[in-house]
């Protein structure tokens, strides 16, 4: 069963996790639609994922390319306009280069890169990805990355603490240095989530350590069913 | 900057210029077969083509007579739908779908420069499988270090780690397996050999062949540099005024990002059918590719390598010739599809340049600048290079390696020893878990990945549709292969066979990295040709083809060489990967069953050289027929949904076994030894063709009589505890010995972090 939501995919060169992205919003049961980094064109899609990867092998500053491909324009538009957006591990870092989050990701504080099965918190379910959880669930998912500590100045900590922007947190271990264990955020109005973790590789038992992941993607097709 | 150029008319006119061959590696008389071939002196560019394919690496020169056993030995099959000599075999796994997989080894770069070494490693062996049009799905490292606590290790593995991860894991690529084995006979020669899987369609199969004259030759991917150029720096030296390039590392430098384009963009132009042969540039650069591709088709190609884009407008045309900067292709393209190619390229910002054509004149030539710089039959570069039949001899120290086995060495008898050596064993660095390392690894990406380690092979998923996966396993026991390298190749074999079949996919295929000492030490070609024999054989008799495979010799510092380590991989083919069998414990209740027969074999165990240091004796016996009734039996069950865990048993016996599974998912379990068995030998023996499975109990009379009818003798061991509990062995000379999962979880991951975290 479909929802008749599309859900469009970018995928930039070094996007990796771009078809682990369509698969997951396929088996949430929204339609997934490529996007392409250089069609600036989102092509009536109802919500967008960045996905994870290593876009433009990540050799300047991780997304700090990518956020100048030419599908980014429209994209931040309809971010503005409410559009639901999720930036996964290197989609987040994008989003924070094109100012929709605030702060930064950077390099892991054991400077190794980590794969493992992270233990999260769901922090807030009031965005648009997160709606079909329960505030303080524990959830099982993949996290892999090798600048996935997330910074931002203590101003800013405390008004994404205060505003309950903070979307997850690291359970038992911070795996890469983020500042108060933060794994998620969103921007004020919960469209737009950031996320260092990978819920696409947690979508089916067979391939995943849980199947946390599809929450997040049949959250937005809730959400765009009920906006 | 000027320079003169050594053209064919230079070379007739002036034939007896001296030229630095020896420098380039080759021996007088092949330098005078050149001659031979040519009519006339070679010129400096012909010169450092024959020089790079003449190679060992390149030509196989002192295996050639011996690998052809795997071809006459191979088995009768249908399953090879191309087999030794591309660039990788290709197995039918079935509904349509091919496989193609290889090891291959990059040992001496990782040594020098471990990150980068290894990084190109995978990039190399991920071209390979590439340019059979197969799309890459998973990749594999066998690595091998000196002793653990020695300082080099801990400069050569975190680089090499470090190297693996940083190409595989921007590549998108999921690393699902491998394998890290310490000792101190690799002090200095680190192996590091890579395997990669691809998958594709049977009608996208594609080979190394330039046919159709007129086609179009295509260089794409990146700008060709001066890394990598190893030893034809001489030429430019000898040739070369003051003002030349520096000398530049014959270390290649990888490009992830730039490998990830070209496989998006080969897979496109591939798909569209715009390629009408292609192949990957690896060792020997655009000598190989060309000289290759030619060979392989009309046997005639016109290249201008003043078209070759470069990063570097100093290089000389030999150093072009010779370059192996990495994340290169060529491609063979019809004028009428060269728009549509260069198009996809030009929509992944890969770099694509014609430099040549397809002719009818049998011979490879090159212009520089308009002058022909190369005038050359193919064939001879490519594939007619020398063979040799080295002279071996059995070592004379063989003789007093087998006499000196293990029996004498002080065994462990009471409960307490028993327990301090199940937790020293658990410790030790071959045995630890390798979290560590493996932690830094994707096994994630690309969302096909039902097993990867430390369970017992590798499994992918290669059809979403009907879950037809594959599962491959790599293994070599070095000691066994010292003690005696015709049955250590073989039990190498039969781990990788039996590792795939524990996973419930039933072995299909065989793949190769021969790692050994100088071919010129008759002591090593003599264990080379046993092991290759011993491979042979073995494949022959368990009926799986040998598909491929790669050569490295020179493991060897001195008169020291690298215990003979013929890694073997072993692919095989699980139609529905949802009936897998994992490795870990799972129900409280279940029942534990030895499958095989335990001898008291410790000769090159893994307790002998963790304990005693001790290397010596004949290798555990190995007995293939048993291995493929056993490996019959795991399949059958597993696909039947019988087993609820199965886990093969090699490095550290049953005691080992049983603490992996329990530890894999904090799932303890309770174990009663035999009345009237040796405690010690039943739990670290390391006798072949055996696994530890578990079935709920309402399935242990299946199991009991499927192995019964089989012929596999079965022991009920105990059964699987709560989740948390732990681990007990009962009836250990009169007593028991109980260890709690988290003592055993603390004694294996903190080992490796200590090491090197």
């Amino acid at each position: 069963m479909t929802s008749g939501m599309r859900i469009g995919v970018v995928t930039f060169p070094g996007s990796l996790d771009d078809r682990d992205a369509v698969r997951a919003v396929r088996i949430a049961g929204g339609e997934a639609v490529a996007l392409w980094h250089a069609d600036a064109n989102l092509h009536s899609v109802d919500a967008v994922v960045l996905p994870g990867g290593f876009s433009y092998g990540d050799y300047l500053r991780c997304g700090a390319i990518a956020r100048f491909a030419p599908v980014m324009t429209p994209l931040v538009d309809a971010a503005k306009g409410g559009m639901p957006i999720l930036g996964i591990c290197n989609g987040f870092q994008v989003l924070c280069e094109s100012h929709l989050l605030p702060g930064a990701l950077v390099r892991n504080d054991h400077l190794h890169f980590i794969c493992r099965d992270q233990k999260l918190r769901v922090e807030s379910t009031s965005t648009a990805w997160t709606s079909e959880f329960e505030v303080s669930q524990e959830i099982v998912i993949p996290l892999k990355n090798g600048e996935g500590g997330y910074v931002a100045d203590e101003k800013t900590l405390d008004q994404l603490e205060a505003e309950g922007r903070i979307v997850a947190r690291y359970l038992d271990v911070n795996p890469n240095g983020s500042r108060r264990d933060i794994a998620g955020i969103t921007n004020e109005r919960g469209n737009v989530v950031g996320l260092m973790p990978h819920p696409e590789h947690a979508v089916e038992s067979l391939t995943g350590p849980t199947t946390d992941g599809l929450g997040f993607f049949t959250s937005v097709l809730t959400s765009l069913v009920n906006r | 900057m000027s320079r003169h150029v050594d053209t064919v008319t230079d070379a007739a006119a002036d034939p007896n210029a001296a030229q630095p061959f020896a420098e380039l590696g080759l021996k007088p008389d092949e330098y005078q077969q050149i001659r031979e071939i040519l009519g006339r002196r070679p010129t400096s560019a012909e010169l450092a083509m024959y020089s790079v394919m003449w190679s060992e690496h390149c030509s196989y020169k002192s295996s050639k007579v011996h690998l052809s056993q795997f071809g006459d030995k191979k088995p009768q099959t249908d399953i090879l739908l191309v087999g030794i000599g591309e660039n990788a075999g290709v197995v039918d796994i079935g509904d349509g779908w091919a496989v193609t997989f290889k090891v291959e080894s990059h040992n001496h770069p990782s040594y020098v420069e471990p990150y980068q070494g290894a990084a190109t490693g995978i990039g190399g062996i991920v071209r390979d499988i590439l340019s059979m049009g197969a799309r890459p799905v998973a990749v594999m490292d066998p690595l091998r270090f000196g002793a653990a606590d020695h300082p080099d290790t801990r400069r050569v593995l975190p680089g090499v780690v470090a190297g693996i991860g940083g190409y595989g894991n921007c590549l998108g690529l999921p690393n699902i397996g491998g394998e890290v084995v310490f000792d101190s006979s690799y002090q200095g020669n680190p192996l590091v050999n890579a395997l990669c899987v691809g998958t594709m369609r049977h009608e996208d199969i594609h080979l190394a062949s330039a046919k159709g004259v007129g086609n179009l030759v295509v260089l794409y991917g990146a700008k060709t540099g001066g890394d990598g150029i190893g030893g034809v720096s001489v030429l430019a030296s000898e040739t070369f005024d003051e003002g030349g390039p520096a000398k530049r590392p014959s270390v290649q430098v990888g490009d992830p990002f730039m490998e990830k384009l070209l496989i998006e963009c080969t897979l496109e132009v591939l798909h569209a059918g715009l390629v009408e042969g292609i192949q990957d540039l690896g060792g020997a650069g655009i000598s190989c590719a060309t000289s290759e591709l030619a060979s392989n088709g009309e046997g005639g190609m016109h290249v201008r390598l003043d078209a070759v884009p470069l990063r570097d407008a100093t290089l000389t045309p030999e150093e072009i010739l010779m370059s192996e900067s990495q994340e290169r292709m060529c491609a063979v393209v019809t004028p009428e599809k060269i728009d549509a190619f260069l198009g996809i390229c030009r929509k992944w910002d890969v770099t694509a340049d014609v430099i040549g054509e397809v002719t009818s004149t049998g011979r490879l030539v090159i212009e520089w600048h308009g002058e022909i710089i190369v005038d050359v039959p193919p064939r001879t570069v490519a594939h007619d290079g020398p063979v040799y039949n080295r002279p071996l001899a059995r070592p004379d120290w063989q003789d007093a390696l087998t006499a000196s086995g293990s029996s004498n060495l002080a065994r462990p008898t009471t409960a307490a020893e028993i327990r301090d050596t199940v937790l020293t064993m658990v410790a030790s660095p071959n045995l630890a878990a390798k979290t560590w390392i493996t932690s830094q690894y994707d096994r994630y990406v690309l969302g096909n990945t039902v097993l990867a380690q430390p369970e017992d092979s590798g499994m992918v998923r290669v059809d979403e549709v009907t879950g037809r996966g594959v599962a491959v396993s790599t293994d070599c026991n070095g000691r066994f292969a010292k003690l005696d390298p015709y049955n250590g190749a073989k039990l190498a074999l039969a781990e990788a066979y039996r590792n795939v079949a524990a996973t419930g996919a039933a072995p299909l295929a065989v793949t190769n990295c021969l790692n050994f000492g100088s071919p010129e030490d008759p002591a090593v070609m003599w264990q080379f040709s046993e092991a290759v024999r011993g491979l042979a054989d073995g494949c022959l008799e368990l009926g799986t083809p040998v598909t491929g495979g790669n050569v490295s010799f020179y493991n060897q510092t001195g008169d020291t060489a690298i215990h003979p380590t013929p890694v073997v991989g072993v692919l095989g083919v699980i139609e529905d990967v949802n009936k897998r069998t994992p490795m870990g414990f799972s129900a409280a209740g279940d029942v534990v069953l030895l499958l095989g027969e335990t001898r008291d074999e410790f000769d090159g165990s893994e307790w002998a050289h963790v304990v005693h240091g001790h290397l010596g004796g004949v290798p555990p016996q190995v007995d293939l027929a048993a291995e493929m009734v056993l490996a019959a039996l795991l399949v059958d069950l597993g696909g039947r949904g019988v087993l609820t865990a199965a886990h093969d048993l090699s490095d550290g016996g049953v005691a080992q076994a049983l603490v992996e599974m329990a530890l894999r998912r904090g799932v303890g379990v309770t174990i009663s030894l035999l009345a009237d068995t040796d405690a010690f030998v039943a739990l670290f023996s390391e006798s072949t063709a055996r696994a530890i499975v578990t079935v709920s109990p309402a399935n242990v009379d299946i199991a009991i009589s499927a192995a019964a009818a089989a012929g596999v003798v079965v022991t009920r061991m105990g059964s699987v505890a709560d989740a948390g509990s732990d681990m007990v062995i009962d009836n250990i000379a009169g007593s028991s010995v109980t260890l709690s999962l988290d003592e055993l979880s603390q004694a294996s991951e903190a080992t490796l972090p200590a090491l090197f975290g």
